[in-house]
């Protein structure tokens, strides 16, 4: 079983993100369990959401602990909460920005980066100040586990996302494209 | 077809195919996602129902109640003190022989304010004289709606189909959804065997002297005792239709178990987890995982249960000044079988606090290191105190 851990803020779309990969790694064969972490959700309030994946039934239904891999869609996340608990060494931190930030120790982790404000902007999603970034950021999260396939991602998003369906997809294959790690 | 859905709108969607006439409810976390759908449904056209807007849980039943009267199938979801206030009502309900089904999602009452996972708001409605089916993911959610449907309207009694807060109603994974030519297989319309109408006027519900009384109260119990048999009709049924079937108990690993487990909701499947690993490892743990709750299935816990070494049974509730439901419940059950087995009663995961495999681990091994039970109530997972 893997389980992933997203880190986000309230507008952000954060359990849209886990929802969508969900549908798409179901659609990938994969059985799937997926949920927000239940508190009052606000805007701007860090939020995280929960994802297992595996390839038998998932019978645990507790909140998860020890990540494999975290999504981190706004750097800052990192000052105020400790996004990398229980990660699992060797787990991928994949975060939203040009650089890794500064004077975090994250070493034993594979970092993978990803500009999704600029690919969320560049397909005009949200605003300048609220970008919409987690089609971006599960383009580049399929690509670094290299499942699912872009295709049944695109598949997933258009079934999910009720707006501006060809933007998200694009969002999606442009971070698919630009991740770096 | 397998979608990957919410466990609110597993019972949205049962709801939507039983092909439901009116709804009632007020919204309050963390049911409102269910009732969030069907007014969508209703609104859109892909339900052909009413969905009255009320000011309270207390009128949503109120409503509910009416419409039933009335003969059509009648739908309601709450919650916690949304639940509380329809107190008066469930009872009104159950005692008018009205088959309305209700989604039930356990949520904790304040204060302190929480909005999370306890059982106690269901558990505290259990001499209401309403069915309760407690369900453990989004599979069983959705099939045992649609089954509550036929059971209430088979036995004309009252169904709380009941689901754990966040953990099972705000938790997506894989759905196995019927197209609505299947449902209609197993579930045909509502044919009421009496029903308010201007061309018969009756009155209903009406003053009942002690001449009469005690034998309405015993009629409810008659209705009560053909549940058992009635369910398992239901399930061959919906098994013949669907491949599917869960029993009002069920027993896993239980035939060499040194200690077994009693767990409701979405706690039976994390124990399931738990049951396999301690199993390759030599352990003998099984587990039993309680569905029906009401009526209490006495003779299949019996059964199940009389021959067993010792029985752990977790509570994700209380009864203050007392102990946890579950623990008390079965050990009323077993207190009369000759030789029965030592019953440890364990309070954990109230007001949303997770039960991981953890917690069910260490239930097992502080059952199997003690003789007997120190205390009616163990509680784990509490903070050492400051």
């Amino acid at each position: 079983m893997q389980e992933i851990r997203f880190h986000g803020r309230g507008g952000q779309g954060t359990v849209v993100a886990s929802v969508i990969l969900a549908k798409a790694f179901f659609k990938a064969g994969y059985d799937v369990q997926t949920f927000p972490v239940f508190g009052v959700e606000r805007r701007g309030a860090p939020v995280e959401a929960y994802l297992r994946l595996d390839h038998q039934k998932i019978l645990i239904r507790s909140n998860l602990y020890t990540p494999d891999h975290i999504v981190v869609q706004d750097a800052k996340l990192f000052d105020v909460a400790d996004v990398t608990r229980g990660l699992k060494p060797g787990g991928w931190i994949l975060i939203n920005g040009q650089k890794p930030p500064q004077g975090l120790d994250l070493s034993g982790f594979r970092v993978a980066l990803v500009d999704g404000t600029r690919i969320a902007l560049e397909n005009r999603l949200g605003t300048r100040t609220h970008p919409i970034i987690n089609t971006a950021m599960i383009g580049a999260f399929a690509k670094i586990m290299e499942v699912p396939s872009l295709e049944i991602l695109q598949d997933a998003i258009s079934e999910e996302i009720p707006i501006k369906i060809q933007a998200n997809v694009d969002a999606a294959r442009d971070a698919y494209a630009a991740v770096r790690f | 077809m397998k979608e990957v859905i919410e466990g609110s709108h597993a019972v949205s969607e049962a709801v939507r195919m039983a092909r439901v006439q009116v709804m009632s409810a007020y919204p309050i976390t963390p049911q409102t996602h269910i009732v969030e759908a069907l007014s969508e449904y209703c609104a859109d056209g892909r339900m052909e129902a009413s969905f009255i807007c009320v000011e309270s849980e207390h009128s949503a039943m109120a409503a509910c109640i009416g419409a039933s009267s009335g003969g059509v199938r009648t739908f309601t979801a709450s919650s916690s003190h949304g639940l509380a206030l329809m107190h008066e009502l469930l009872h009104w309900a159950s005692a008018a022989r009205l088959p309305i089904v209700m989604a039930e999602v356990n949520r904790a009452l304040g204060p302190g304010w929480n909005i999370w996972m306890d059982q106690t708001d269901s558990l505290s409605q259990r001499d209401t004289g309403w069915i309760q089916l407690y369900c453990e993911d989004g599979q069983e959610v959705f099939d045992t709606t649609l089954q509550a449907f036929r059971l209430a309207e088979t036995v004309n009694l009252p169904v709380m189909v009941v689901l754990d807060a966040f953990f099972l109603s705000h938790t997506y994974e894989p759905v196995d959804l019927p197209d609505q030519e299947t449902a209609d297989r197993f579930l045909p319309p509502f044919v009421p065997n009496i029903r308010l109408e201007h061309e018969n006027p009756c009155a209903m519900s009406q003053m009942a002297p002690p001449g009469h009384y005690m034998e309405m109260r015993h009629a409810i119990q008659g209705a009560m005792e053909t549940v058992f048999e009635t369910f398992s009709e239901i399930e061959a049924d919906f098994d013949a239709v669907f491949g599917r079937k869960y029993g009002m108990l069920e027993a896993v690993e239980c035939e060499d178990a040194e200690v077994i487990l009693v767990v409701t909701g979405t706690a039976a499947s994390t124990c399931r987890q738990v049951v396999a690993d301690l199993r390759k490892k030599g352990e003998r743990i099984g587990m039993v995982k309680l569905k029906m709750f009401r009526p209490f299935p006495l003779e299949a816990i019996r059964e199940t249960l009389g021959g067993a070494r010792k029985i752990a049974v977790l509570d994700r509730n209380f009864s203050f000044g007392a102990s946890g439901i579950f623990a008390q419940e079965i050990r009323a059950a077993l207190c009369n079988h000759p030789g029965h087995p030592q019953v440890f009663g364990y309070i954990g995961g109230l007001g949303g606090r997770d039960i991981t495999t953890d917690t069910l681990e260490t239930i097992y091994r502080m059952t199997k290191e003690s003789p007997e039970p120190a205390r009616e109530s163990v509680w784990v997972g509490l903070k050492e105190e400051e």
